[in-house]
């Protein structure tokens, strides 16, 4: 059994221009100890997935559907004590801007503290070492010194750092990082991903890692969900969507990665602008932008289905297999091609 | 730290001049003869003569302000007034406890009624009590002080007889038929309301506006996802930051609540500041006026850098230097 098993999972806000469709109809399953990379652009329903998943939605704006099963329960249906109890101790978040995310006024010690009291019956003492502990984990010079400092006395990386020993202090079994290295700069983002695949050795916990950046996902994940307008476009194991992408969606982000080794004037881009989830387009909803849309793209939703060669690749496209298989081809080989 | 003290005084000097020196040249430009009411009707132009170069009145503006200036430093003096020869300092210090109890009773008053009202209504806007909270908040800051007194006093001290309509008890020094704290409760019980309303409904917007900001911030997202019960997280992560802000504006607001206990103090006659300031304009008794202007802004200096030194210990972020 999966660890976490997310089954058709839809979200939707009500805003005062109508209902907005953010997430609607998400599979997918994260292994133990394994991590899940999800990709997609800017409001594509990424983040917004994780949060149901967590019951991070304000409420009283939106409406959830579907199942999230941890460990067979379901978390959509789960009573808020439960609820209460998984966060934070078997299912942890880290956020996406750590300057933010932390409480301004209580040292990060006492936030820490507050992390392990709120699942362990510990002593304050006890959970202090703890605290200290994982300070130390994630690579805070002179722990002991900065454990009672407050958190605008910490640069970026540092209180991002802070964040993942907060996330990790239960050693919960699943860690969803949403964007965690998007506002970092390069190098600390590096250090940052390469602490989060340690210490996931470490404590062996899945991971959920929400992204934009493909490289990312090339670097850490061992699965992928590639999204689009708050629906799955393609997912499988990182090999399958990297060497045999079957969906113009994905082939559009492989092909905008910038090269090093490639000399182009300019990147190439997908064209158009990601739909409003107000008013989805029909059909596929990927069909304004694709360059390959058909009359069947406009009208009818592409089922997710695995591919021939590959039960566990699962893509929604209506284009048949053979010109698929061509189109990956011919990308990967112009990739080997600069390369080589 | 010590230096931040050092620089906030020579702040607090530079004020004092530009306060009292205001005062002077206001004083100054208004088209009146305090020498001739301190002389009294049917006084002759030789009396009155007499007066002014007794009150030195007669002398440049500028020599009675150094006058007025050597007083205060080489004697702790305000002066005496100029219409009954009184000792400012002891009207002063006679009618600033009154008004210490109305502006401080007052304002527990209004933190006492605006913090639960605000966060309920920020913890559950569109409700009943969210409504009813804003409806409260309009008819606050619409009413002026002086007509929500006289109905107070009409209702609640005619009507109902609950509460004395006017007058003062002395908290300390109980004379023959009122005073000593009980009395002095009971007669300060409608001021205070009065003087709270303004106040209270500024406070419930402000207070709801900040808890609902503060409900939206990432460190509140991410104690929920410690898995913290929605109680704690409101008490240890919303509360602290939604009312910090609070208390800086309590700070200047009890100040500024100095002047505004003038409409109260005259409703429910009061012989606080606010009277004896609005007596003394009538009578253009100069030193009066100065040694009130000179007193309030002493306590608003103090009560500013008091809740400067409060801010930097409440708020991490904020090191004094």
């Amino acid at each position: 059994m999966p660890l976490l098993e997310v089954n058709n999972l839809r979200t939707s806000f009500r805003t005062d221009d109508g209902i907005v469709k953010a997430v609607d109809g998400v599979t997918f399953s994260v292994e133990r100890g394994k991590t899940l990379g999800i990709v997609g652009e800017s409001g594509c329903g990424k983040s917004v997935t994780c949060l149901t998943i967590m019951g991070l939605n304000n409420r009283r704006n939106s409406t959830s559907s579907g199942e999230a099963l941890f460990n067979g329960e379901n978390l959509l249906e789960m009573s808020p004590r439960r609820l209460r109890d998984l966060r934070g101790n078997d299912v942890a978040m880290i956020f996406q801007d750590p300057m933010t995310s932390l409480n301004p006024v209580h040292s990060i010690g006492k936030q820490l503290v507050e992390a392990v009291m709120l699942h362990r019956d510990v002593t304050k003492r006890d959970a202090r070492l703890r605290a200290l502990e994982l300070l130390k984990a994630v690579g805070i010079p002179r722990a002991e010194r900065r454990v009672d400092d407050y958190p605008h006395q910490f640069s970026g990386g540092m209180r991002q750092r802070v964040m993942i020993a907060m996330a990790l202090i239960n050693e919960p079994d699943l860690l969803i990082a949403d964007e965690p290295t998007t506002a970092l700069d390069v190098t600390t983002q590096a250090q940052i991903l390469k602490l989060m695949t340690t210490l996931q050795d470490e404590f062996d916990t899945a991971i959920i890692m929400i992204t934009h950046d493909l490289g990312v996902v090339a670097e850490i994940a061992d699965d992928v969900v590639v999204m689009y307008a708050g629906k799955v476009a393609e997912e499988g194991a990182v090999d399958e969507i990297f060497t045999r992408p079957h969906h113009p969606y994905t082939w559009g982000l492989l092909g905008s990665l910038p090269r090093i080794d490639a000399d182009v004037e300019r990147l190439v881009q997908i064209q158009g602008q990601p739909p409003s989830l107000l008013k989805p387009p029909t059909g596929c909803r990927f069909h304004p932008r694709c360059p390959y849309v058909m009359g069947v793209c406009r009208t009818d939703v592409p089922a997710l289905l695995p591919v021939s060669h590959q039960p566990t690749h699962l893509q929604a496209c209506h284009l048949d297999e053979e010109t698929k298989d061509h189109e990956a081809a011919k990308l990967l080989e112009g990739t080997l091609a600069e390369v080589g | 730290m010590l230096q931040y003290l050092i620089r906030r005084l020579l702040w607090a000097i530079v004020l004092f001049v530009a306060v009292t020196v205001v005062t002077y040249v206001i004083f100054y430009v208004t088209p009146s003869d305090p020498a001739r009411l301190a002389a009294g009707q049917g006084a002759t132009a030789a009396d009155v003569q007499r007066v002014a170069e007794r009150l030195h009145l007669d002398e440049p503006v500028w020599q009675q302000y150094g006058r007025f200036v050597w007083q205060l430093v080489g004697e702790r003096s305000l002066g005496t007034s100029f219409v009954n020869r009184q000792d400012v300092n002891d009207i002063v210090f006679r009618a600033a406890p009154v008004t210490a109890a109305l502006v401080f009773g007052g304002a527990l008053f209004w933190l006492a009624l605006s913090i639960p009202v605000g966060i309920m209504s920020a913890l559950r806007p569109r409700s009943l009590i969210d409504r009813a909270g804003m409806v409260f908040v309009l008819v606050g800051l619409s009413a002026h002080p002086v007509w929500i007194g006289l109905i107070f006093a009409y209702f609640i001290g005619y009507k109902l007889q609950l509460t004395p309509i006017t007058g003062y008890a002395d908290f300390f020094n109980p004379s023959q038929e009122h005073g000593g704290p009980v009395q002095w409760a009971h007669h300060m019980l409608l001021p205070w309301l009065t003087f709270a309303i303004l106040f209270a409904a500024l406070y419930v917007r402000l207070i709801r506006a900040n808890v609902m900001e503060t409900m939206n911030e990432d460190y509140v997202r991410t104690a929920r996802a410690k898995g913290a019960p929605e109680r704690q997280v409101i008490r240890s992560h919303v509360l602290r930051n939604s009312l910090l802000p609070v208390v800086t504006i309590l700070g200047m607001d009890i100040g500024l609540a100095l002047g505004g206990a003038i409409f109260t103090e005259s409703v429910y006659s009061l012989p606080g500041l606010g009277r004896q300031v609005l007596q003394s304009y009538e009578n253009f008794d100069l030193p009066v006026i100065q040694g009130i202007v000179v007193f309030a802004t002493c306590c608003i200096i103090v009560f500013n850098l008091v809740v400067d030194l409060l801010y930097a210990v409440i708020d991490p972020r904020i090191r004094l230097t």
